[in-house]
């Protein structure tokens, strides 16, 4: 919960956490190795000096440094867990549902639990999302289309095998389909950056969402195209908003971009969380204005209205969240007990 | 490629022969200069890619690179290499070019590729679909917009009216006043100009990506359209030289001029910091 100086109360929900495990006793390869690194890089980069963590905390932090990070410390309400499986890497995974349902069984009102399937893994997979879904009560599903597995670099969501994924997820009720397609997870080849297949999906399938997850960057000029021509395609700003505390100019340029060819109702706060964490983030981002040149051009306005919508309601929105309902449920378990010292209002 | 046996070879200094031995590695480092990362559009010995260029004694030049991360795409990366053997081997001196990419998750297929003179199809097989031509193509174009849009704005800036600068031929553009800052976006503008058709004189100098003409109408919407093409690509660069830097503990912004100037002992002596 975020609170403004005049009082008014924020519900954030944070559209993309992991609780993961890199630490070298998981780490299956050199690859596995390189991956955690290439996180650390990110975070060390992109992070303010005061906020950066030790090598090792980044590698494998528990349960309750990740509940304080986003809810005690943090301004977030709730968080969505997004699974990266990375078995290929990790012994026992990266960051699998099972691991994240830690996290949500020990607290069901903050998380919310989404799944992952691979259009590769054929009919098992397929039976392996609906128990997957059946256990978890899944909305949500997080996938990499890019990611190389065996012989094959990636798959394109309108590939025919992926059809039969999307349309059994719509049939168990998974409505968010969050895409990673973003800076490089796994080596890319030409069509792993390309966001084209989201155009197809979305047209195809128009009651599940399409959450494109790091806005499409490499390629927010295609991702921004796309997303203007279909109703169901949304913007996370993970790995987008930390350039708002060392390159706040691009930061505006992003956001001024996306509001003007997607609009407020479609973009969607996520800290990336432990890459990066959700008081800082939130912090700057409620300080921050569109400078007036880049308004100039693009006419976009960073209200307060349009922050609220993407720091929470659009996530709630998707994601069937009654945010008074929910607010009240956190208050009754004891969550919002700190607010009075850690609850930020800016000068 | 084993270090130590280039390494005899590299006594620039008892290359006496000839005054234009010196100028070599200059030269080296011109070319590479020319070479873009094509998705960012920058400069590869800018973005402070390559951490040797060297001349053997045979005239044969080494070059060594790395990225901002160990999955930096395998089709950009040999695309990258590929760019800098061609460029080098223009040296009309040049008897041979060796590229190695360094720390990255597919470093040694790449260099295998590269040594043995393959296509990335060739050295990917059947994990490769499509060839580099059309990825080429693709990332020429958007350097082409992007500079493009640069020089619109500029120019917009500078008071000149759509009607004007829809109406510019390629003649006109090169010989319109405009200070140093529109000198140097003219002059990147038109680098990539033939990306989208042929150049002359009397042709339009403002086409889009099908190489029509730009129109008065609608001018102002296909400006904003550009638009996403350039943020995208300052995004992406920032990004990309931030993590070189903690990568390999540099410091950004870089000064890339340091780095051509740097002897090759002084440049081993950086390598040999690096993790």
């Amino acid at each position: 919960m975020y609170r403004t100086a005049k009082g008014e109360e924020i519900f954030v929900i944070d559209g993309h956490t992991h609780f993961w495990d890199g630490s070298p006793a998981n780490q299956k390869n050199i690859h596995g190795k390189q991956f955690i690194e290439c996180f650390y890089a990110y975070h060390s980069n992109l992070s303010p000096p005061s906020e950066k963590w030790e090598k090792e905390k980044f590698e494998k932090y528990d349960a309750k440094t990740m509940f304080d990070d986003l809810f005690v410390a943090g301004y977030d309400d709730m968080a969505i867990l997004q699974p990266t499986y990375l078995t290929d890497f990790y012994k026992n995974g990266f960051n699998t549902t099972e691991r994240n349902s830690a996290m949500k069984k020990s607290h069901p009102d903050r998380f919310i639990l989404n799944g992952a399937f691979d259009p590769r893994d054929g009919n098992k997979g397929l039976e392996d999302l609906h128990a997957l879904s059946e256990k978890h009560k899944l909305k949500g599903v997080k996938l990499y289309t890019a990611e190389w597995r065996g012989e094959s670099k990636g798959y394109k969501l309108s590939d025919k095998d992926s059809y039969k994924y999307l349309e059994a997820a719509q049939k168990l009720g998974i409505k968010n389909i969050h895409v990673h397609k973003g800076p490089t997870i796994i080596p890319l080849n030409r069509d792993a950056f390309d966001v084209a297949d989201i155009d197809d999906v979305a047209t195809s399938f128009q009651d599940l969402n399409f959450i494109v997850e790091h806005c499409g960057l490499p390629r927010l000029d295609d991702f921004c195209w796309i997303a203007t021509q279909e109703t169901n395609v949304y913007a996370g700003i993970a790995v987008a908003l930390p350039f708002i505390h060392s390159r706040p100019g691009y930061f505006a340029h992003v956001i001024s971009e996306l509001l003007f060819w997607i609009g407020p109702d479609k973009i969607l706060y996520g800290s990336d969380y432990g890459i990066w964490t959700p008081k800082w983030l939130i912090d700057k981002f409620m300080a921050f204005e569109i400078p007036a040149d880049i308004t100039k051009e693009t006419g976009s306005v960073l209200t307060m209205e349009n922050k609220t919508k993407i720091l929470g309601l659009n996530a709630a929105r998707l994601y069937g969240i009654d945010v008074e309902a929910q607010k009240k449920k956190i208050k009754a378990g004891g969550g919002y007990a700190h607010l009075s010292e850690a609850v930020h209002a800016p000068a | 490629m084993s270090k130590h046996v280039t390494d005899d070879l590299l006594e620039p200094h008892r290359q006496v022969e000839s005054g234009q031995v010196e100028v070599r590695p200059a030269e080296v480092w011109a070319c590479l200069r020319g070479v873009m990362d094509p998705e960012l559009d920058e400069s590869v010995v800018d973005l402070n890619f390559v951490t040797r260029a060297d001349v053997d004694l045979r005239n044969r030049v080494h070059i060594e690179f790395r990225l901002p991360t160990y999955w930096c795409a395998a089709n950009f990366s040999f695309l990258m290499a590929d760019d800098m053997r061609r460029a080098v081997s223009m040296l009309d001196w040049v008897e041979g070019v060796s590229v190695v990419l360094g720390e990255h998750m597919y470093a040694d297929k790449i260099n295998a590729g590269l040594a043995q003179g393959l296509s990335f199809q060739e050295t990917f097989g059947v994990e490769a679909d499509g060839d580099l031509d059309d990825l080429r193509r693709t990332f020429l174009l958007k350097a082409f917009q992007r500079r493009q849009v640069a020089l619109l704005n500029h120019l917009t800036g500078i008071g000149h009216p759509p009607e004007t600068i829809v109406a510019l031929t390629l003649a006109e553009l090169d010989c319109l006043p405009v200070n140093d800052e529109g000198a140097r976006l003219r002059r990147r503008y038109l680098e990539r100009r033939d990306v989208v058709g042929r150049v002359r004189g009397n042709f339009p100098a403002f086409v889009d990506a099908a190489g029509s003409p730009l129109k008065v109408d609608g001018f102002a919407a296909y400006v904003s359209g550009l638009r996403r093409v350039g943020v995208n690509a300052e995004f992406n660069s920032a990004l990309c030289r931030g993590l070189l830097s903690v990568r390999f503990d540099l410091e950004t912004p870089f000064v890339p001029t340091t780095r051509a100037s740097l002897s090759t002992a002084e440049a081993q002596q950086q390598q040999s910091r690096r993790p």
